[in-house]
């Protein structure tokens, strides 16, 4: 937790937001477009690592039902939608309030347990939201829908603009890294990540842990929504998909790729998942077999992710 | 009024009786050794003042309220902390973070989040203040995980006297140092006689007799004598329960 260390982090943080800003140029000099929506999907996604590092890497409370929060804010885009509320706050809005009276209730009840139990129970919670949305018939069911229109920003479409959409997407990304950045570095965020290092001396000193957790949790909950609301407008296209357990894994995974306790590592680490999924796609339809090697070799090699390998090459040069 | 009273305090686990009939008056501003056997029962009763552990039955008061059923945080605000046996500090903060974050418990709401806690300079200043006084001032900017045994007992000191305790529990604090190290960390100890309430479990009997008002023999859950350290010295069913196994052996 030292300076200089957290120092380094945004100053990550920052280069990776300089790259994304400059990945239109890149799609249009490479003539493809297609990076543009594949660079959104990742904004989407970085939002929804970010979210969970929080919670995960500052306060050791591993999630698994996180895609929940990704689906409410997706069907709130769809919802909202078929009776003609179409703005994006709005949507945004409606899928915070819902996802934090869902984070309030069923966090209250995971904290009551610990280690294996709390991902477990997260994990179910996670799955009766997926069965809910798969029997939403009215919406599609298990199959989903699709969006007529992306959600309208002051009233205009400038949204449907994949360019217009990704650099409404960076800048959410980037003011909610600039929210969880300060939130860690808060009062809050000390109590928060001072109860992953040792929860009895918390106790001990006067903290009552569970009411900070439970409202880490609440924000975490409250901020993949976001992401939620973004990768419906991303893909046009609501379902289940986006809550089934695999994404709330998926989810983990970056978090662990890019190095936990790190936010920015989170980005980096929704960056290269994506990124990797695309390019191995290519190869082999076994894309998922290679990706779970560079996993393991990951967790083994470097516990603390990519962030771990930089910090390491880093010291090596100075 | 005592500071400390604990009424009939009885705990079980299972058949075995932890706590027995246990009854105490912890005077203000006294030092209260509970020396005892391996095995007594002391870092269970230290539990119990500091709410980890609920007893099965029995009273305990804070200044004549009744805190037995408050929760551990519950009783830090009301003025009572604890340090640990084994070293409970927070490793990957730094010697500074781990007291400031004391400080922090009890200066204020912490539900902030947007204003930097590592440049609030009151919080800074008071865990610079108790640091100095533990002799860790040089070792400030040092992650805890990373400090020597000894500084980490001091560590554990300074972390229990930043939030500023009416009584103190110290859990062995001396477990593991010896020698001129020991000596110092006693000295610390006895500066605060008189200002604070201690109640003071040790193995290391030349601390004891040097710093306790009074001492509590505890054997088998249960208290067999309390006074002075010269009567307890002398009290021949304590030579015959626990000091004379330690001569002999």
């Amino acid at each position: 937790m030292t300076a200089p260390r957290i120092h380094g982090r945004v100053v990550a943080a920052l280069m990776l937001f300089a790259g994304f800003a400059l990945l239109p140029l890149v799609a249009w000099l490479a003539d493809d477009p297609f990076l543009v929506v594949i660079g959104a999907r990742i904004l989407a996604y970085g939002i929804a690592a970010l979210a969970l590092d929080l919670i995960l890497g500052f306060g050791a409370m591993v999630s698994f039902g996180h895609a929940a929060y990704l689906g409410f804010g997706a069907y709130a885009v769809a919802i909202l939608s078929r009776f003609g509320i179409t703005d994006l706050g709005l949507h945004m809005a409606a899928a915070v309030v819902v996802s934090a009276g869902f984070a309030l209730i069923t966090g209250a009840i995971s904290l009551r347990t610990r280690g294996v139990y709390f991902i477990m129970i997260t994990l179910a919670f996670g799955q009766m939201v997926y069965f809910f949305f798969t029997s939403l018939s009215a919406f599609g069911g298990d199959d989903g829908t699709g969006l007529r229109q992306r959600s309208t920003l002051l009233g205009s479409s400038v949204l449907e603009h994949d360019l217009v959409f990704f650099y409404v997407t960076l800048a959410v990304l980037m003011a909610l890294f600039w929210l969880a950045h300060r939130i860690v570095g808060s009062r809050f965020g000390r109590v928060l990540t001072g109860i992953r290092e040792n929860p009895t001396r918390i106790e001990a000193i006067g903290f009552a842990p569970r009411r900070y957790q439970l409202t880490a949790f609440v924000i975490s909950g409250c901020m993949t929504a976001i992401a939620g609301v973004l990768l419906a407008n991303q893909a046009e296209f609501v379902s289940p998909a986006f809550i089934s357990w695999h994404r709330s894994g998926e989810l983990i995974f970056m978090v662990v790729l890019g190095g936990a306790g790190t936010l920015s590592g989170a980005i980096a680490g929704a960056v290269t998942m994506i990124v990797l999924e695309e390019w191995l796609e290519v190869f082999t339809e076994h894309w998922k077999l290679v990706f779970g090697i560079i996993l393991v070799l990951m967790v083994l090699y470097s516990p603390r992710g990519i962030t771990g390998i930089i910090e390491r090459l880093m010291r090596g040069r100075s | 009024m005592s500071r400390l009273t604990l009424h009939d305090l009885c705990l079980s686990f299972g058949a075995l009786k932890v706590t027995d009939h246990v009854s105490l008056a912890v005077e203000p501003g006294e030092i209260h050794a509970i020396i005892g056997p391996n095995g007594a029962g002391k870092t269970t009763l230290i539990a119990q003042l500091s709410g980890q552990l609920t007893p099965d039955s029995g009273r305990i008061e804070l200044d004549g309220s009744d805190i037995t059923h408050l929760s551990p945080p519950a009783r830090v605000h009301r003025g009572l902390a604890r340090s640990f046996q084994i070293t409970s500090v927070l490793p990957g903060f730094s010697v500074l973070e781990n007291v400031a974050l004391a400080v922090q418990a009890r200066s204020g709401s912490s539900f902030r989040f947007f204003g930097r806690v590592a440049e609030e300079q009151p919080l800074n200043d008071a865990a610079r203040a108790v640091l100095d006084a533990t002799d860790l001032g040089d070792r400030l900017h040092v992650l805890a995980g990373a400090l020597s045994h000894g500084e980490h007992r001091r560590l554990e000191l300074a972390i229990a006297l930043a939030t500023d305790p009416s009584v103190l529990l110290l859990d062995e604090p001396l477990a593991g140092i010896g020698g001129a190290e020991a000596e110092r960390f006693v000295e610390q100890l006895r500066a605060r006689k008189g200002q604070l309430t201690m109640v003071l479990i040790e193995h290391d009997m030349d601390a004891v007799f040097a710093l306790a008002d009074r001492v509590s023999v505890l054997v088998y859950g249960r208290i067999i004598a309390t006074g002075t350290p010269d009567q307890i010295r002398s009290d021949p069913a304590v030579r015959a329960a626990y000091l004379g196994q330690e001569e002999a052996s």
